[in-house]
């Protein structure tokens, strides 16, 4: 592995970035039309991708630079809003649109669609629906790592809404009475939902909230790749070998609404213009022309993610529905036949 | 070769024989080192250590999800809730995830788990420790519900929902511990099979845990008045044996369905519909009434199972 810093690394996370980004664009313009809610009306036409999208625009950062750290055997638990952590974990992108489009050959056969995106061959454990879901999971398959005596360690992802939920005390908690291998990584976008967490937060927060149960944590700029690497290589460090749980609060800004549909009017729109200026492919992008690769450069590898992400679409589009009687497999084995 | 063992015993060595057998079998929960609070884990944690029989912190929430993540990793954790009461503090996790994983993952991810859910009055402990919500999880797909009656059946059913690779919810029952009976370890039993505990041919009642025992002492009632009623001990509701249920049913003409959980809502409307459309037999049910448990006997007495009620229902049915 190359060091933080170094411009081949940065390359490498900038591609990730703009991969993830092409993946959410895409999926986005597929989407319009798919749901009804925040005061947009379903289209007579269906779209491609049907139902709540969560996009991370301007949170990739954070998924590039801690899954940058992870080995092939490590283990991810992520969120609702879990695209970027999917891909960067290595499952492949073409899987995952015909997930988001509900095909049979998706990373889940269809059956989990965007807000359930998993792909346990790359140690991904799973996007959840629920917020904080992913936090006593993650901490239950560390034990299981430790216990089976491996250096593989566990990356949870988690949003700024979830430090509210009682299973992020009960997880972190758990994970640091049993010295379990696992780097919390609290993806901070500062909004639940459509509503800001920061009033909805007693006290100084996620960091002190960890700091108060023996968990060491790290405030990071969520939208500086290069300090979120060399952040996240701590971390992990520390967590294999042996040291127990972690926390890297990343410090973020969700530029696009709740869900694909949500024009997240409800902002102030001088606060949005603010985070576009400060778009981690941006400030990537900058890095990179300050260490000497060419502008032409950069924007190939941006060309490179949309052209992976057009090809991905294209077999998404062409590929085969389930079969209805995919509906009754994988329920559970005994009692399998008995569905009424 | 057989032994005589309680409820309590019967299941300490279905679990011992099961982690010696299977090292990636763990047990979590409160107190477990110590025996678990019915003694129904006493002497594991010093057989196989607290790495394997690990002591938790009353977090409901966490044992529960830890033992989703433990199985999605590759273990098959037993989970103790202590008592079904308390294992509302983790639906989210039983649910949400536990029952879910499998199919959303499109068959990626099994979740091979015990959640062990003490049910049932557990003699003066009131409304919060005293429910029997197995219809809550027979309703939910992804769950295996099991619900065993007899020292035998409290060995032999937990070793097959540990063998069957998906979650199960484990319900014995808090007043049964106690109990002894002839355990031959070395008798499988299938899930989804349901014992026949005394022939009859004048009604068939249908029945499990607790009222296995209730509806056995109805029916000697019954044979003093010359009635011979059939009681069947459904063992696991789901899936639930219908085959047994409804040949005998159709042979005696009645079922009546007995369980100490809540009669409205309870997981024996879903049998007597069943039954009800399948076979058109004359229907009875029994169950407490819609009334939180009370503390005070003769409060507590109105949602147990009284034998001389459920032999009233029986007549009741034959008249």
């Amino acid at each position: 592995m190359t060091s933080p810093g170094d411009v081949t690394r940065l390359q490498a996370l900038y591609l990730t970035m703009a991969r993830i980004r092409a993946f959410e664009d895409a999926a986005e313009a597929a989407s319009q039309g798919g749901v009804q809610a925040f005061g947009q009306s379903a289209s007579a036409k269906p779209a491609l991708v049907r139902g709540p999208l969560h996009l991370s625009t301007g949170q990739e950062a954070v998924a590039a630079a801690v899954c940058a750290h992870l080995r092939r055997d490590d283990l991810l638990t992520s969120t609702h809003r879990g695209h970027g952590h999917t891909l960067a974990k290595g499952a492949d992108v073409t899987a995952m649109m015909c997930e988001l489009y509900g095909r049979a050959n998706g990373t889940n056969k269809g059956k989990g669609g965007s807000m359930h995106i998993a792909d346990f061959g790359v140690g991904m454990l799973g996007a959840n629906g629920v917020v904080a879901a992913g936090i006593p999971i993650a901490a239950g398959a560390a034990h299981a790592l430790k216990l089976r005596g491996t250096d593989a360690i566990v990356a949870c992802f988690f949003g700024d809404g979830a430090v509210n939920r009682g299973p992020f005390l009960e997880g972190l908690n758990w994970a640091r009475v049993y010295g379990l291998p696992v780097l919390f990584v609290c993806e901070d976008n500062r909004i639940s939902a459509t509503t800001p967490t920061g009033p909805m937060t007693a006290g100084a927060g996620t960091s002190v909230r960890a700091q108060s149960m023996d968990v060491p944590s790290e405030v990071v700029d969520g939208n500086d790749v290069l300090a979120l690497d060399a952040a996240a290589a701590r971390l992990v460090a520390e967590v294999r070998a042996g040291q127990g749980p972690r926390l890297l609060h990343a410090v973020t800004y969700r530029l696009k609404g709740h869900v694909s549909i949500d024009p997240a009017a409800y902002r102030d729109p001088a606060e949005v213009a603010r985070a576009r200026e400060a778009d981690p492919l941006l400030r990537a992008r900058a890095q990179l022309l300050a260490r000497g690769v060419e502008a032409a450069a950069v924007d190939a590898l941006a060309a490179r993610a949309r052209a992976e992400i057009a090809s991905a679409q294209a077999a998404a589009e062409a590929a085969p529905w389930p079969a209805e009687h995919e509906a009754y497999e994988d329920v559970t084995t005994v009692g399998a036949g008995v569905w009424q | 070769m057989t032994q005589v063992l309680s409820y309590a015993q019967a299941a300490a060595l279905a679990l011992s024989e099961a982690m010696s057998a299977d090292d990636t079998i763990v047990a979590l929960g409160e107190d477990l080192g110590r025996g678990g609070v019915f003694g129904q884990y006493r002497g594991l944690q010093q057989v196989f250590g607290p790495q394997r029989v690990i002591d938790t912190p009353i977090s409901e929430a966490a044992i529960m999800g830890a033992a989703v993540g433990m199985a999605l990793a590759g273990l098959k954790p037993v989970v103790e809730m202590r008592v079904i009461d308390f294992a509302l503090c983790a639906m989210d996790e039983i649910v949400n995830q536990a029952a879910k994983n499998r199919f959303m993952f499109g068959g990626q991810g099994r979740v091979p788990l015990v959640a062990r859910m003490p049910i049932g009055i557990w003699g003066a402990s009131a409304a919060q420790h005293s429910q029997s919500l197995e219809a809550w999880f027979a309703h939910m797909p992804g769950l295996l519900v099991v619900t065993p009656a007899t020292p035998q059946d409290n060995h032999g059913l937990l070793k097959a929902a540990l063998a069957s690779g998906d979650p199960v919810v484990y319900m014995e029952h808090k007043e049964l511990w106690g109990q002894t009976g002839e355990v031959d370890p070395a008798l499988e039993l299938p899930l989804g099979r349901a014992a026949v505990r005394r022939a009859g041919r004048d009604l068939t009642i249908a029945t499990w845990s607790r009222g296995v025992g209730a509806s056995l002492e109805a029916a000697g009632l019954l044979a003093a008045e010359g009635v011979e009623a059939e009681v069947i001990d459904l063992r696991t509701l789901w899936p639930w044996d219908r085959e047994t249920v409804l040949q005998s049913a159709g042979r005696t003409g009645r079922l009546l369905v007995v369980h100490e959980a809540v009669r409205v809502g309870g997981f024996g409307a879903e049998i007597a519909a069943v039954a009800a459309e399948e076979t058109g037999v004359r229907i009875g049910r029994v169950g407490a009434p819609r009334v939180p448990v009370g503390y005070a006997q003769p409060l507590e007495n109105v949602s147990r199972l009284q034998p001389a009620r459920i032999a009233e229902a029986a007549r009741a049915l034959l008249g």
